[in-house]
């Protein structure tokens, strides 16, 4: 390698070609333009005249500068020209591969094993040892060092984690012993614990940093505020272009589409919020937001029940009275709900129709409804009903709206003319959905309506009285749920709709929403099953048969390698763990000035090889226009073309090219031409072509119709509106036409065009039912616009379009199916036959193989033979005229039909 | 049952026979538009002779046949008078188009402008004029491939058919008068740029003899403006003449010069014996040549 400047060679001898370029520029001097010949009459006139100008014997300066040009540029560039070649590296000893792997890598990570590969390709040519390590994901003791070609082979296997690197891990569990270099792939994200592990490999030896300029983005978890959603986007470094926030969620149908799309400013401080408003019920399908473009764990912030709004229906039995808002049984519900959820305040049957996702009723006794509530339940709804004066006082033995039977009465606890005192409320049992949910002192519960024994009530109570009396009972209806408190909704039997266990209740019911981040003690004692995984590149996907996790750990932790960020459920409820934890705010990695920092984007070795050859080429081309300038060869359109051409647009495209062969188009316009569809069996063509041959002769011989040679249909260039009849045998190995073909087809269907398509099985077995050939044709036809068919009716045109027939046999005689006759085709008086089809019936289906039939050799001898004796003869006969017949009727359609009129139309212009 | 592969062979030969023929009618229809043009009038000598309008009543002199007189007329006064009518006696044309391979150049044979072959435009002319004629009650014939002078709208076929089945090997056509009858009209298309002097003799040959006509020059725009440049090897369009040039453009002025010198001497040569000539390029349309042709022609016609 020889270097100039910025600018180095691999093969410098090769320039020593310039030195030639003086002489070729003499020699290509001396060359005039080839001359253009041209035959012109004048030329008489011209004979004895000099030619004055002499210019154009020399090649002119600008066209030799040219030609030098793309010379000097095409012997610079076979020298291998390197812009800003990299010094070979001639470090020694093992090197340690760093990556810091987390999703904030996930984005240019493509790029990241570009630079592994290529350290790895430096280190297996410097015969380093190397090993690798994924900070993401460290291995549990320290790796040894490999040779670089062996660790290159598992490069594919390392990919970036949805987390970040965990702070706690100290460096000596994953460092291998001695010295060694260290190569530091880093996210370009601050984070603590990176000091500790810097020192830790600079004590070993050299370390070089690589680091993306571009900052880091990401999402935090969606918030819903009032009707608006909010997503806060996070940069590494601020950033001036705006940037789009996608909000994706399934549609109606289940597939999962773009729902919005926001434009999101980033302030100076890296700090930006993407507000999405939607109507509500498009905002519960949200699933997910990504930031377009980036492809990380971290631009992707799923959402779950905190950013979804129920539908709940409150639903009362009192009218309400003026100024004891207090006292009315929907009060505290209303107060609790309001907040998160949307309600409807409407009578029972009204609120059935906004198809609610809960209904509360609060002590209603006989439900008005109970077969709509049943239905509604049965397709998964939640009831929730809250005992009081009128449940309790209805029939309430025998009702099917609740979970448990009940007693008739209550019991009342603790009152006036009542012993003990109010009960409290027992800690809430394992597996019950209020688990973990602190009970307050506070509260009691003077009154309640009291659950018949029975063996199951235990499994259908949820909450309970400190005596064991059930509070809170559920059972399952359908795909739904009834849940009952067997207090009031407001304060008059219980002061629990005074305490704020009450909303957190509703909330573990699934009533009311979460709030964003929620609390250990929130989540206590649930266990968390992962029902989705993001991976490092913030693609979701199903997880199967992970492990749960405790509630209290999805509240706390960072995502790691044991929380891995997804959705996870418990009880009905979704939650969602981002890639992002929540609270931590991006920073740019800073790194002392004794680390070299090799950032992505500074001045790299770039061959200049390619870019000097294509200039020579393009010069070359230049030339060549230049050159016919000159030479007077170039003018008008031709410059056009050749210019075109210069820049790789040729202006024939590819419809040209299937255009039909004019030769062939011509042929077929301007006679009457027989055609067939080959079949893929040379055999089968040639039957075709030598019965449609026959035909022809015979059409000749009898009428005025005097066919051509047949053709074969080239499905994919011709025209078919050239062609009249087309012949298509069917066997099953028959190929199918593209869809470009199959509109053709219909095309010339629709233009009055005929098939005729033979399944040569003598309809064996039925129309279509069994043989491969009717298989197969069912399947070829399906995509044709074919009218429902009919077997050929006695009084159809078909049989009286030249010769009046009966059968119309090939060399079988079976039924063949034309266009089924309209329903009102009626037989007019005195006529012979219907007025059928007004046209002509676009496909004749049927087995009779006429071609072997028609078939003619070279002599005009029939080659196949049909039947036996003159009876056969005769059956060939008939199998012509049938041709005959089918030509008549594809070129004079109804003619014939409209004959049998002609005597009452003379008639009606007698008179 | 008869041989179906000579059945396809007379078939295809008819139909080939029939292709043909169709472009014999749309000559004949192209000259016969182009000669509907032209406003034809009613013509005589002017003079007594055999005829059928009517001319002048003249007393009957001695040694008047008593058949001629016209007893009518002559009821009214006391002499008697004859009925003369007007001499209509035809005059011949004779029609020479060159056959030659310079005829068959056109300037731009496909694109927009496209033009035809000069030869082409040359028979349609020389056949408009011949309806013409023909319909004026003339005798048009072709000077050679001879086809003698007939009156009558049958013998147009023949013309047509004479015009599109000649052709030459020669690169430039001289003029073959040698059959053209005494006191007949000539009409001469061609692009005249062969030897002069043998149009000159064919000319002066005929003129001698009372022969009027025209000469109508027929050049493509390229003739006429020689657009060429660069290096070029001009050949004659049977190849025979060649020549070279480094730069066509230069020469241009001067071919110009050396065409209207050309045109000069041929313009001269026919003012010498009383004919006409003109030139007319393929780029205009066809009428305006039809129209001088006629009017050069038209005073021996009136």
């Amino acid at each position: 390698m020889m270097a100039l400047g910025p600018l180095g060679f691999t093969a410098p001898w090769l320039l020593l070609g310039l030195a030639a370029l003086p002489a070729l520029w003499w020699l290509l001097r001396a060359v005039p333009p080839a001359p253009i010949k041209r035959r012109f009459p004048g030329v008489v006139l011209l004979l004895g005249l000099p030619d004055e100008e002499t210019q154009a014997e020399r090649t002119p300066w600008w066209l030799l500068a040219l030609r030098m040009l793309a010379l000097a540029a095409a012997i610079i560039g076979f020298a291998g020209p390197v812009l800003n070649p990299e010094p070979v590296q001639t470090a020694r000893g093992p090197l340690l591969i760093l990556v810091d792997g987390s999703w904030a890598s996930a984005r240019d990570w493509p790029r990241r094993v570009e630079r592994m590969t290529r350290a790895l390709d430096e280190a297996a040519a410097a015969g380093r040892p190397v090993a690798l390590v994924n900070l993401s994901d460290p291995p549990p003791a320290p790796p040894p060092f490999a040779e670089a070609a062996d660790l290159r082979r598992s490069l594919a296997g390392v990919k970036p984690q949805p987390w970040e690197p965990a702070i706690e891990t100290a460096p000596e569990s994953f460092l291998p012993e001695g010295n060694f270099d260290t190569l530091w792939l880093s996210d370009g994200l601050n984070r603590m614990g990176r000091g500790a592990l810097l020192r830790a490999v600079t004590q070993r030896g050299m370390v070089k940093v690589w680091q993306p300029g571009t900052p880091v983005l990401a999402l935090g978890a969606a918030a819903v505020e009032g009707t608006q959603l909010r997503v806060p986007l996070l940069a590494s470094t601020p950033i001036t272009q705006p940037l789009e926030v996608v909000a994706y969620g399934t549609d109606p149908s289940g597939a999962e589409r773009e729902l919005a799309r926001v434009d999101v400013g980033v302030q100076a401080d890296g700090t930006g919020e993407a507000l999405v408003a939607l109507p509500p019920e498009l905002r519960n399908r949200i699933s997910r937001f990504e930031i377009a473009g980036q492809r990380s764990a971290g631009a992707v912030s799923l959402t779950d029940d905190a950013q979804k709004r129920r539908k709940v229906a409150l639903i009362s039995g009192s009218t309400a009275r003026e100024g004891l808002e207090l006292l009315a049984p929907t009060h505290y519900l209303r107060q609790a709900l309001a907040p998160s959820a949307d309600l409807i305040e409407a009578t029972l049957s009204d609120a059935l129709l906004t198809k609610p996702d809960v209904i509360i009723l609060a002590d209603i006794g006989d439900v008005a409804e109970a077969d709509r509530v049943a239905e509604w339940l049965e397709e998964g709804g939640l009831l929730i009903r809250f005992a009081g004066p009128r449940l309790a006082a209805s029939d309430i033995t025998n009702n099917s709206l609740l979970p448990v039977s009940l007693r008739q009465g209550g019991r009342s606890i603790g009152g006036t003319m009542s012993w003990g005192e109010p009960r409290r409320i027992a800690p809430f049992a394992e597996g019950s959905p209020f688990s973990g949910l602190v009970v307050p002192e506070e509260v009691t519960v003077r009154e309640q309506v009291m659950a018949e024994p029975g063996p199951d009530l235990g499994a259908h109570t949820i909450a309970a009285l400190a005596d064991g009396t059930p509070l809170v009972t559920r059972s399952a209806f359908g795909q739904g749920e009834i849940v009952l408190f067997h207090v009031t909704a407001n304060a008059e039997w219980s002061n629990l709709p005074l305490s704020g266990l009450f909303p957190q209740m509703l909330e573990r019911l699934s009533v009311l929403a979460r709030p964003v981040a929620p609390s250990a003690e929130d989540l206590a004692g649930q266990i968390f099953t992962p029902l989705k995984r993001l991976d490092g590149f913030g693609a979701l996907s199903t997880t199967e048969a992970a492990a749960g996790v405790k509630g209290e750990d999805l509240a706390e932790g960072p995502p790691g390698p044991d929380l891995p960020p997804g959705l996870y459920g418990a009880e009905g409820r979704v939650l969602a763990l981002n890639a992002l934890p929540p609270g931590r705010q991006l920073a740019p990695a800073t790194w002392p000035a004794n680390v070299v920092l090799e950032a992505e984007g500074s001045a790299r070795q770039t061959a200049l090889q390619a870019p000097l050859l294509l200039a020579a080429l393009l010069a070359l081309l230049l030339d060549a226009l230049a050159t016919l300038s000159l030479s007077g060869r170039l003018r008008g359109a031709r410059v056009a073309v050749l210019v075109a051409l210069a820049l790789g647009l040729a202006p024939i495209d590819s419809p040209a090219q299937e255009a039909m062969d004019e030769a062939r188009a011509i042929a077929a316009a301007d006679n009457v031409v027989l055609a067939y569809m080959p079949s893929g069996d040379a055999q089968m063509d040639d039957i075709s072509n030598a019965g449609l041959r026959g035909l022809s002769q015979i059409l000749t011989r009898r009428t005025t119709v005097e066919p051509s040679a047949p053709m074969a249909v080239d499905l994919e260039s011709d025209d078919l509106a050239l062609f009249t009849l087309i012949y298509w045998p069917i066997n099953a190995a028959s190929p199918s036409p593209s869809p470009a073909g199959y509109a053709k087809l219909n095309r010339f269907l629709r233009g009055g065009g005929m098939i005729l398509f033979d399944t040569r099985d003598a309809d064996l077995s039925g129309f279509g039912t069994a043989t491969e050939a009717g298989q197969r044709l069912q399947a070829l036809a399906a995509p044709l616009d074919i009218p429902p068919l009919a077997p050929l009716p006695a009084d159809h045109v078909l049989t009286r379009a030249f010769y009046l027939l009966q059968t119309m046999p090939g060399r079988y005689d079976g039924p063949i199916w034309v266009e089924a006759a309209p329903l009102d085709a009626e037989q007019a008086e005195g006529m012979p036959f219907r007025n059928l089809n007004d046209g002509v019936t676009p496909v004749v289906i049927g087995g009779n193989d006429w071609a072997a039939a028609w078939a003619v050799g070279e002599t005009g001898q029939p080659t196949f033979p049909v039947g036996r004796g003159s009876a056969g003869e005769r059956q060939r006969e008939i199998a012509y005229r049938f041709g005959v017949n089918l030509v008549m009727h594809v070129l004079t359609g109804n003619y014939k039909s409209d004959q049998v009129h002609v005597p009452a139309l003379l008639e009606r212009l007698g008179q | 049952m008869s041989d179906p592969v000579q059945d396809a062979a007379a078939r295809d030969l008819r139909r080939a026979a029939e292709t043909e023929a169709a472009a014999l009618p749309a000559l004949l229809i192209a000259a016969e538009h182009l000669a509907n043009t032209v406003q034809m009038g009613g013509h005589g000598r002017r003079r007594a002779g055999a005829g059928e309008e009517f001319w002048q009543y003249r007393p009957a002199h001695s040694g008047d046949a008593a058949r001629f007189v016209d007893w009518r007329r002559s009821a009214r006064s006391d002499t008697q008078f004859i009925r003369e009518r007007e001499m209509q006696n035809a005059q011949s044309l004779h029609l020479w188009v060159d056959p030659a391979n310079s005829m068959r150049f056109t300037g731009a044979a496909t694109g927009r402008a496209a033009r035809p072959e000069k030869r082409d435009r040359a028979q349609v002319l020389a056949l408009a004029l011949g309806i013409s004629a023909l319909r004026a009650g003339e005798r048009v014939g072709l000077a050679s491939p001879l086809a003698p002078p007939r009156p009558g709208k049958a013998h147009l076929l023949t013309l047509a058919q004479a015009l599109t089945a000649q052709s030459s090997e020669a690169d430039y056509g001289t003029p073959d008068l040698s059959a053209v009858a005494p006191q007949s009209e000539v009409v001469l298309i061609s692009d005249f740029l062969g030897d002069p002097a043998a149009i000159e003799a064919a000319l002066t040959g005929v003129a001698e003899h009372g022969v009027k006509g025209a000469l109508l020059q027929v050049l493509d725009p390229a003739e006429e403006d020689f657009p060429f440049d660069g290096r070029t090897i001009f050949t004659s369009m049977a190849g025979a003449v060649r020549f070279e040039t480094r730069e066509a453009a230069g020469l241009r002025a001067r071919y110009r010069e050396r065409l209207a010198e050309r045109r000069d001497r041929l313009e001269t040569l026919a003012a010498r014996a009383g004919w006409a000539f003109s030139t007319h390029h393929t780029g205009a349309p066809a009428q305006s040549a039809l129209l001088w042709l006629h009017g050069a022609l038209g005073g021996a016609w009136r």
